[in-house]
């Protein structure tokens, strides 16, 4: 199997880790990965808040820069996703408008969670999983830009998704229900208003605990860094909620282990995966006895 | 509904104009108020989705413009999916805020446009965003030196920033973009 990939500047930068655990997981499953070359930045929520034109035209030179039109493209950032979608969107409607000839591509922009959540590609990590993530309690935290605004996302369920809850539970931790799965974190408020950015995560955070969690999981760069970052300042003392990317789970599962090194980029105590894997093996053992 | 302003002698036509242009047709609001209800930073606001989407009917365009809620909204997008009206507040939220740094109106809260411009500026020069550049850019901009760097520093020591800038071929053709090219007609 082989896809476009287009991992987006966090995916460089702050979430690393995300983009490792995708490429391990790619690997792992015989998918080739196909970078859209020389792909620029998406623009995010700065350039649409202040720039139209020059929004839209950056996430156009990106569907501009395909160059296998037949590969379904892969994007793990929401933010990006959001604004590829858009710009695919415009061009469809009215290439002209936007200074192209034509624009019939054959592709999908597909978000990440929706391709892991695909049942055959559910049944190939099912395959490849060595250790379950025992019973670990998760709240699986959408956030934004993956869901909405449907019109651009195509998402299938906007308000009550569950993507996420069916690839955690492949991996064999406990999705718990709750409340805050598709609220907005603020994260891009959170260099310039931390006072909102607390506000909101203190509440998401809550919520998870409400719902019984011990772990949140996401597919978001922006609310993985907000979401664990931001418990820092609302309390500084503890106990926090790892924020870990689906994708880490699946790695967790396939290797049986969740090293420290990973365990180290996050910015709360990111500790509890790693139990759960071991807890899960004493019990394995257990039984074979 | 497009064509009947509810006051069109205190209105700006032109600013009625560009919503159209957008698709955005603020005159089928009935004031449900679900958009304010499920904003999740209305708490913080000045002036409430529901007013603001009430106001842009009117073209009160001013008062908008002024209001340190252009700037607080994140795009979450929860208001515009909820409307009823499928009214795209999003959007008109993304067109006052355009309109206000174009017409070099005062920020009412002028960190934000600051982070945003910064951004910007290191997407324009590299391609790509260059965090620890625009983290800088963003501190001198703004005058923020003092605040919120605890993030930023937990993420540098955790060697989640890059040190370097991401740099990429196209860099001329991200500078016609920034330049306007292919906006001419337009203007
Ligand atoms: S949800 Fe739509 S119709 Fe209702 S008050 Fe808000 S903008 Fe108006
Ligand atoms: S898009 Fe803005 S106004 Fe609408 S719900 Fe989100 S923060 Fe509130």
């Amino acid at each position: 199997m082989k896809m476009a990939y287009y991992p987006g500047c966090s995916l460089q930068g702050t979430a690393r880790d995300y983009n490792e655990s995708i490429l391990d997981i790619c690997n792992t499953l015989d998918i080739e990965l196909v970078e859209i070359p020389d792909w620029n930045c998406c623009g995010a929520s700065s350039a649409h808040m202040t720039n139209h034109e020059v929004a839209m035209r950056l996430s156009i030179r990106n569907l501009m820069q395909v160059k296998d039109e037949k590969l379904d493209i892969l994007v793990p950032c929401p933010a990006c996703f959001q604004r590829l979608k858009a710009a695919d969107k415009a061009l469809k409607h009215d290439p002209y408008h936007w200074d192209v000839d034509d624009y019939s591509p054959k592709f999908e922009l597909v978000h990440i969670s929706t391709f892991l959540a695909k049942p055959e590609i559910l049944e190939r990590i099912s395959a490849k999983i060595s250790r379950p993530v025992g019973d670990m309690r998760v709240a699986c935290y959408y956030g934004c830009l993956s869901l909405r605004p449907q019109h651009l996302t195509d998402a299938v369920n906007h308000e009550m998704p569950t993507t996420l809850e069916t690839i955690v539970s492949a991996v064999g931790a406990r999705p718990v229900s709750w409340s805050h799965r598709t609220e907005c974190c603020s994260g891009s408020l959170t260099m310039t208003r931390p006072d909102i950015a607390g506000k909101l995560v203190g509440d998401i955070v809550r919520a998870a605990e409400r719902g019984g969690a011990n772990a949140m999981v996401t597919d978001c760069p922006m609310c993985q860094a907000n979401v664990e970052g931001r418990q820092l300042d609302i309390n500084p003392s503890g106990p926090h909620i790892p924020v870990y990317y689906a994708t880490e789970l699946i790695t967790a599962a396939m290797s049986g282990s969740y090293p420290e090194k990973q365990q180290k980029v996050h910015l709360v105590s990111a500790q509890v995966l790693q139990n759960h894997l071991n807890q899960a093996a004493l019990s394995s053992t257990e039984e074979t006895r | 509904m497009q064509n009947m302003t509810i006051s069109p002698a205190k209105g700006n036509r032109k600013f009625l104009k560009k919503l159209k242009e957008r698709n955005i047709d603020v005159q089928t609001c009935y004031q449900c108020g679900r958009c304010s209800a499920g904003c999740p930073i209305a708490d913080f606001f000045d002036l409430q989705p529901m007013e603001v989407v009430r106001l842009a009917g009117y073209g009160m365009e001013e008062k908008l413009l002024a209001s340190e809620t252009i700037w607080l909204c994140a795009s979450c997008d929860t208001c515009a999916t909820r409307c009823p009206n499928s009214i795209d507040i999003t959007g008109l939220m993304d067109v006052m805020r355009e309109l206000a740094l174009r017409k070099g109106i005062k920020p009412a809260v002028p960190q934000v446009p600051a982070f945003h411009l910064s951004f910007m500026e290191s997407v324009k020069r590299w391609g790509r965003t260059y965090e620890i550049g625009m983290i800088g850019a963003y501190k001198l901009r703004s005058g923020d030196y003092m605040g919120d760097m605890k993030l930023g520093l937990s993420m540098f020591m955790k060697g989640k920033l890059s040190l370097v800038p991401h740099s990429i071929e196209g860099k001329p053709e991200i500078r016609d973009i920034f330049a306007g090219k292919g906006k001419e007609y337009e203007r």
